[in-house]
C-alpha cells in the first residue's frame, strides 16, 4: 500500500509540472507582460516607462524560459516559469497581481462555496438515491413511468433556468428568502434554501436515472432473489441488501467529486451572490492575473488527483476483493 | 418618527399612532382594507403557528403510513428545521437579504459589480474605485453638486488656489500674461484648519504620548489579522505636509500611480523625485536580497518626508504651493481628483511595517484612510462593503445654490444642513442583472442602473425620444434621472492608412460619405434603447464649447430642417464617394471594390446584430466592411502600431474642460507616433496650433471661438464619424432624496438623504410572502405518499402467478 502511494505520489507531481508548464504556456501565448501591465495600470495615459516600471515592479520583467545573460543554473531559475511556479509545489501562492495574499483569498473564499456545495451534495446524494430506490421499489409502475419522465424532463432544462425561475417565483413572487446575498452563521441558512433546492433539483434527474439503473441491476441478483425466497418484505430487501450493496459503484463515483468541492461554483454563487471561489479563476482570466490563474489551476489539480486517490482507496473500503499493490 | 421595537416587528401602513411598527401580532392591521389583505396579515401575524400546523398535519399523515421509527425521527428532523427557518426569518419580509438589526436604519443600500482594484488614491482611477475612495478622501478642490455646466469649489481647501504665473527670469507676471511668455505656475492652496482624520491604529499614541503602532515588531503584527483588531485609535488634524506627502507619493515607483508619466511633465522636480525614488527603492530590495538570501515578500518603506520635491513646498501648517512647468490651467482640476488627496504619513508607515501586508493584506490598498464624510468600516470586496459615517468630520453644508429644475426636484429642500445625512453606506457585490434588478424592484437597492434586458420594464420611450417610466415603476413611486454623460463614443480613422487617411480630398471625402452612411440615430434606438445623444463633434453636452441647436450642428453631416438637424441623404454620400474615386463603391482607377476593414473586439451571439448592422451602414454606399474580430491586447497592440484601418475607441473625460476631448485629436498626442491618446494619429497643423492656444485661455467668449473653429475643422477633416455621447439612466426610489446625476461629481454621497421609515412601509407592502405554494408543496408531498402506499399495498396483497 505504501509503496503504491508513493508511486501514485510521483506520478502526481509529474502531471502537475506538466499542469503548470501547460497553464504558462497557454497563458503567456495569449496575454504578454506588457498586456497585463496596460490592464493594471489602466487604459488611460500609460506611458512605455510606467509599463516597464510595472513589469521590473512585478518579476515580468524577465525571460520566461531561459535566461541566456545569467551564468550557471541562473539561466533556469532566473526565470519567468521558476520564479512563478516553482514555490507552488510548496503551496505557496504567493500574492495577486493587485499584491493581495491568493492564500488568503482562497481561504476567505473556500467557506461561502463549501457552504453551498457540501449541502447540494449532501442533500443530492441522499435525494438521488431516495429518489432512484423509490423508483427501483415501484419499477414497472406509473409511479417508475412518471420518475423517469420526471428525470428527463429535469435532465434536458439548463441549470441557469432553474437559477432564474427559482428565483423568479421563490424570491420575487413568493417573497419567501432572499434573491441573492450571503450572511455568516446561522443566518446563512435563510440565503442558501433556495441555491441548495436549485443545485438539488438540477442534479436529480442524472442522478437518479443512473443510481436506479445500479439498483434494477443488483435487484436482478440471486442474493436478492435468496432474500426474497427467504420471505423478507420488499422493503427489507430492498433498503438492506439492494442499498448495500449498490453503494459500492455509488460510493466510489462520488468520492472523486468531494475535492473538487472546493473549487466552487461559478453560475450559482455569480446568481445568488455567494462569495465563494467560483468565478475566482475567470475574473483572473480576465484581470490577466497569472498568479491566480496558475494557483486556481495547480489547486484544482491537486484536487483532481486527490479525489482519483480517494476513489482508488475508497475501493479497497467497501470491497475487500480490491487491493492496491 | 417611527421607534424600533425589539422583536418580531410587523409594519401597518396608514394606521394611526401605530409607529408603523405594531408591538402585536396583528395589532393595526385592519388599515389594509380587503378581506383577502385581513386574512393574510391574521397569516403572517401567526406565521410560526401556520407553520406548525402543516408540520404537524403531515407528521400525523405519516405516522398513520408507516410505523417505521427512522421515517418518524427524519420527519421530526425536517419539521424542526422548517420551523427554526420560519422562527429565523422573523420579520415584516421573509425575502429581506439584510440584517434585522438595520430595518429602519439610516442606511443607503447601493450595489457594485466589480471588486475595486484598488483603493489607493495615488492607484485608483476607475469608477467603481473612485465611488468608494471619493467618499474617503478629500481633495483640496470638489464640484458643485447642483450646478452645470460643473463649476469648482473649495473642497478641503479654505478657498479656491492663488494662482501666479513667472516668467523665465522668475518675474511675476499679470495673470492674462501671453502663454509664451509663462515659464512656471505657481498654485498656492490654503488648507481649512480643523479638518480631522478618521479614528485610526495609525494615528494611536501610548502614554508617552508616542506613536502606539508604527514601530511594530513582526510577531507584534502577527497578532492582528484585521485594522478592527487593534483596540485603540486615534486622530489628529488634517495639514498642508499630507497633500505633500500624497503628491510625492505619485512618484514611489512600487505604486505606479497612473498619472504619474502625466503629472510629471508638468510639476516641477516630480521625475526627478521619481528618478532618486525608484534608484533608492531597488537598492533596498537589492540590499534585503543580499541579506536574507531571498526577495523582499514585504516591500521597503521610504519616508517621503525625507525627499525634498522642488516644485513643491509648504508655507505654514495649513498653506502649500505647487510649481507647474508652463501654464496648465486643467491642473485645478486635478485638485479635486483623489490622486492629489490628503494621505497621512502615519497611515503610510503604519501598512508599510513588516508582516502586515504577507497573508493579512493589511495595506493602504484595502484600508483607506481619509478625512472625508465616510470610511471603509468593512472591506469585503466579494460580497460586502460598508462605509460609515466619519465621526471626525464636520464643517460642510449642503448647497443652497441650484437650478429651477433643482429646486422642482426638491433637490434644495435640505440646503444649509449639515453633510452627512447618511450614518452608513451598503455596497453589496451583484455581479448579474437580474437578481439586482428583481432586488430593486423589492426595495432593497436604493438605487439602480437600468440594463438592456430590463429597459422596456423600466421605461417607455414615445415617438418624439421622449423617456418616461413605466406605469408599473410609477406606481412604485419610483424616480428616473437622466442625464448625458461626459463621454463620447466614436469610430475612429487611422489616419495613416493610405485608403482612409491623410489630408488628401479623396480620403476626406471618404470619410465624409461613410459619417453621412453610419446612421447613428438609428444604432442608438436599436442598440442603446434610446440612451444616447448624436454627436455632432467630440464635445459632449455639458462640456464649455459645446452648442446646442443649429449653432452646434455638423454641416457636413446634417442639414437643418424646421430648426432641426437632418442626416443628409444617402445621394450625398454617394455623390462624395464619387469624388472620392469610389463611385458606385469601385475604385475608379482599377475597377476593384471598395473594401475596408473595421477592428473590433465586439464577439459572442449578442455582438452579431451589432456587426451585421454595421455592414448594412457600409452596404448601403456598396462599401464592403471586412470585420477583424480580434481580443482586447490585439487588438490594443494594432492600434499603438498604426495598424488599422478603422475601428471604435470611446473617451469619459477625466474632467470637464473641452481640452480633455480636443486633446485626442492633438498631432504630438498620435498613438503610433508618440503613444499618447491620439488613437486616430490625426495630424493638423492648424488644428494644433489652435488647440494650443485654447488650452491654456480661460472660459469666455474668446475661448468659445477658438473651440468652435476647432470644431468645424474637425467636421470638415472628419478624423473621426462622429459617434454618439451615451446618456446615463438611473433609477431612485421614492424615499431617496437629492441624487443628481454627473459623472464628475462622485463624492456625492454625503448630499443623499433618505426615509427610512417609507422604506420600511414599501419594502413590507412590496415583499408579502405567499404562503399558498409552502402548503401545496406539502399537498402534493402527501399525495405522492398516498399514492406509493396504495401501489405498494396492492403490490403486498398480490396473489402470487
Amino acid at each position: 500500500m505504501s509503496a503504491w502511494l508513493l508511486r501514485r505520489f510521483a506520478y502526481a507531481l509529474v502531471i502537475l509540472f506538466a499542469v503548470n508548464l501547460l497553464t504558462f504556456a497557454l497563458f503567456f501565448v495569449v496575454n504578454t507582460p506588457d498586456d497585463m501591465a496596460r490592464m493594471q495600470l489602466g487604459n488611460k495615459r500609460v506611458s512605455a516607462e510606467a509599463i516597464e516600471r510595472w513589469k521590473q515592479e512585478k518579476g515580468y520583467d524577465k525571460p520566461q524560459w531561459f535566461n541566456a545573460s545569467a551564468s550557471g543554473p541562473g539561466r533556469w531559475t532566473d526565470t519567468l516559469f521558476f520564479e512563478k511556479s516553482v514555490r507552488l509545489f510548496l503551496f505557496d501562492f504567493g500574492n495577486d497581481i493587485d499584491g493581495r495574499s491568493i492564500r488568503e483569498e482562497i481561504l476567505a473564499r473556500m467557506g461561502p462555496s463549501l457552504a453551498l456545495a457540501v449541502p447540494v451534495f449532501l442533500v443530492g446524494l441522499a435525494f438521488n438515491i431516495t429518489f432512484a430506490l423509490g423508483m427501483a421499489f415501484f419499477r414497472g409502475t406509473a409511479l417508475d413511468l412518471s420518475g423517469r419522465i420526471a428525470c428527463i424532463g429535469l435532465m434536458s432544462v439548463s441549470s441557469l433556468f432553474y437559477i432564474i425561475s427559482g428565483q423568479y417565483l421563490v424570491s420575487k413572487v413568493f417573497a419567501l428568502v432572499p434573491i441573492s446575498g450571503f450572511s455568516g452563521g446561522f443566518d446563512a441558512l435563510r440565503f442558501l434554501v433556495l441555491p441548495v433546492a436549485i443545485g438539488v433539483l438540477g442534479g436529480i434527474g442524472a442522478g437518479a436515472r443512473f443510481y436506479r439503473t445500479l439498483f434494477l441491476e443488483e435487484i436482478g441478483r440471486d442474493y436478492v432473489r435468496t432474500a426474497r425466497a427467504k420471505g423478507l418484505s420488499e422493503w427489507t430487501v430492498m433498503f438492506r441488501h439492494v442499498l448495500r450493496n449498490a453503494l459500492i459503484p455509488i460510493l466510489t463515483g462520488v468520492v472523486a467529486v468531494i475535492p473538487t468541492l472546493f473549487m466552487g461554483s461559478l453560475l450559482a454563487e455569480s446568481f445568488f451572490g455567494i462569495p465563494g471561489l467560483g468565478s475566482y479563476t475567470i475574473d483572473a482570466i480576465q484581470s490577466q492575473d497569472f498568479l491566480v490563474v496558475r494557483s486556481m489551476v495547480f489547486l484544482g489539480s491537486a484536487l483532481y488527483i486527490v479525489g482519483l486517490l480517494l476513489t482508488d482507496i475508497s475501493y479497497t473500503l467497501v470491497d475487500p476483493r480490491v487491493r492496491l499493490e | 418618527m417611527a421607534t424600533a421595537v425589539s422583536g418580531c416587528a410587523r409594519v401597518c401602513p396608514g394606521v394611526p399612532g401605530c409607529a408603523r411598527v405594531c408591538p402585536g401580532p396583528t395589532a393595526g392591521c385592519r388599515g389594509t382594507g380587503a378581506p383577502f389583505d385581513r386574512l393574510h396579515c391574521l397569516v403572517r401575524g401567526h406565521r410560526s403557528t401556520v407553520f406548525l400546523a402543516i408540520a404537524l398535519f403531515a407528521i400525523v399523515t405519516v405516522r398513520r403510513l408507516f410505523s417505521s421509527p427512522a421515517t418518524v425521527r427524519a420527519l421530526y428532523a425536517g419539521v424542526a428545521i422548517i420551523f427554526s427557518l420560519a422562527l429565523g426569518g422573523c420579520g415584516d419580509a421573509w425575502n429581506d437579504p439584510y440584517p434585522k438589526a438595520e430595518q429602519g436604519a439610516n442606511i443607503l443600500y447601493s450595489s457594485f459589480v466589480d471588486r475595486p482594484k484598488t483603493l489607493d488614491p495615488a492607484r485608483a482611477y476607475a469608477s467603481d474605485e473612485w465611488a468608494i475612495i471619493q467618499q474617503i478622501y478629500q481633495a483640496p478642490l470638489q464640484y458643485h453638486y447642483l450646478k452645470r455646466p460643473y463649476e469648482l469649489l473649495p473642497g478641503a481647501a479654505a478657498s479656491m488656489p492663488t494662482v501666479r504665473l513667472y516668467d523665465r527670469g522668475g518675474h511675476l507676471l499679470a495673470a492674462d500674461a501671453p502663454a509664451e511668455q509663462v515659464a512656471t505656475s505657481e498654485y498656492e492652496i490654503q488648507i481649512r484648519p480643523g479638518i480631522r482624520f478618521q479614528p485610526h491604529p495609525a494615528f494611536a499614541v501610548d502614554e508617552a504620548g508616542g506613536p502606539r503602532y508604527l514601530s511594530l515588531s513582526q510577531t507584534q503584527v502577527a497578532r492582528y489579522r484585521e485594522l478592527a483588531d487593534f483596540p485603540e485609535k486615534g486622530t489628529r488634524e488634517l495639514t498642508a505636509a499630507d497633500f505633500i506627502y500624497q503628491i510625492k507619493r505619485l512618484a514611489h515607483p512600487r505604486l505606479n500611480s497612473p498619472i504619474y508619466g502625466h503629472l510629471s511633465q508638468y510639476i516641477v522636480g516630480l521625475k526627478e523625485l521619481g528618478d532618486r525614488l525608484a534608484s533608492d527603492y531597488a537598492h533596498l530590495q537589492t540590499q534585503y536580497q543580499a541579506e536574507h538570501g531571498k526577495a523582499d515578500p514585504g516591500y521597503p518603506w521610504i519616508d517621503l518626508r525625507n525627499y525634498p520635491l522642488s516644485g513643491v513646498s509648504q508655507v505654514d501648517r495649513y498653506t502649500y504651493r505647487v510649481r507647474l512647468h508652463g501654464q496648465y490651467p486643467q491642473f485645478q482640476y486635478w485638485l479635486a481628483m483623489p490622486f492629489l488627496s490628503a494621505m497621512p504619513v502615519e497611515a503610510d508607515q503604519f501598512h508599510a511595517q513588516r508582516g502586515m501586508n504577507e497573508g493579512r493584506n493589511l495595506t493602504l490598498d484595502w484600508y483607506p484612510v481619509g478625512s472625508g464624510p465616510f470610511m471603509l468600516t468593512r472591506n469585503d470586496p466579494n460580497a460586502r462593503m460598508v462605509l460609515t459615517r466619519n465621526p471626525n468630520f464636520q464643517g460642510e453644508r449642503y448647497p443652497s445654490e441650484g437650478s429651477a429644475e433643482d429646486r422642482a426636484a426638491g433637490r434644495l429642500n435640505d440646503a444649509g444642513r449639515p453633510l452627512p445625512f447618511l450614518d452608513q453606506v451598503v455596497f453589496s457585490r451583484e455581479k448579474e442583472s437580474i437578481p439586482l434588478w428583481n432586488k430593486f424592484l423589492q426595495g432593497y437597492y436604493d438605487r439602480a442602473g437600468i440594463a438592456a434586458d430590463t429597459f422596456d420594464q423600466a421605461v417607455s420611450v414615445s415617438i418624439d425620444g421622449q423617456a418616461s417610466l413605466t406605469p408599473e415603476m410609477q406606481d412604485k413611486g419610483i424616480g428616473l434621472e437622466t442625464s448625458v454623460a461626459a463621454s463620447t463614443f466614436y469610430l475612429a480613422f487611422n489616419q495613416l492608412d493610405p485608403v482612409v487617411g491623410g489630408a488628401a480630398d479623396s480620403a476626406r471625402r471618404l470619410r465624409q460619405a461613410i459619417s453621412i452612411a453610419i446612421d447613428w440615430e438609428e444604432y442608438i434606438a436599436i442598440f442603446a434603447n434610446g440612451r444616447g445623444v448624436a454627436a455632432m463633434g467630440p464635445l459632449p453636452p455639458g462640456i464649455f464649447g459645446f452648442e446646442e441647436g443649429p449653432e452646434g450642428m455638423n454641416p457636413v453631416v446634417y442639414d437643418q430642417v424646421n430648426g432641426q438637424a437632418r442626416r443628409k441623404s444617402l445621394e450625398t454620400a454617394r455623390s462624395l464617394l464619387a469624388q472620392a474615386g469610389f463611385a458606385n463603391g469601385r475604385d475608379a482607377a482599377s475597377g476593384q471594390p471598395l473594401v475596408l476593414y473595421l477592428d473590433t473586439v465586439n464577439r459572442g451571439p449578442e455582438s452579431k446584430a451589432i456587426l451585421d448592422w454595421y455592414r448594412r451602414q457600409f452596404a448601403r454606399l456598396d462599401i464592403q466592411l471586412e470585420i477583424r474580430l480580434t481580443d482586447w491586447n490585439r487588438f490594443q497592440e494594432k492600434v499603438r502600431a498604426g495598424r488599422t484601418q478603422m475601428f471604435f475607441l470611446g473617451w469619459n473625460a477625466d474632467y470637464p474642460d473641452p481640452e480633455n476631448f480636443m486633446f485626442l485629436l492633438y498631432g504630438p498626442q498620435s498613438r503610433a507616433k508618440s503613444g499618447g491618446e491620439n488613437a486616430a494619429n490625426y495630424n493638423n497643423p492648424e488644428f494644433d496650433a489652435m488647440f494650443r492656444q485654447m488650452q491654456n485661455m480661460p472660459n469666455g467668449a474668446a475661448r468659445s471661438e477658438v473651440i468652435r473653429r476647432m470644431v468645424r475643422l474637425l467636421q470638415v477633416d472628419a478624423p473621426w464619424a462622429w459617434g454618439y455621447h451615451p446618456k446615463d439612466y438611473s433609477l431612485t426610489q421614492g424615499w431617496l432624496h437629492n441624487l443628481k446625476p454627473g459623472a464628475m461629481v462622485q463624492n456625492t454621497l454625503k448630499y443623499l438623504r433618505i426615509d427610512a421609515d417609507l422604506r420600511v412601509q414599501q419594502r413590507a407592502r412590496w415583499n408579502r410572502p405567499v404562503l399558498w405554494p409552502l402548503g401545496l408543496a406539502a399537498l402534493a408531498l402527501v399525495a405522492l405518499v398516498l399514492g406509493a402506499r396504495t401501489i405498494w399495498r396492492r403490490r403486498e396483497q398480490r396473489r402470487a402467478r
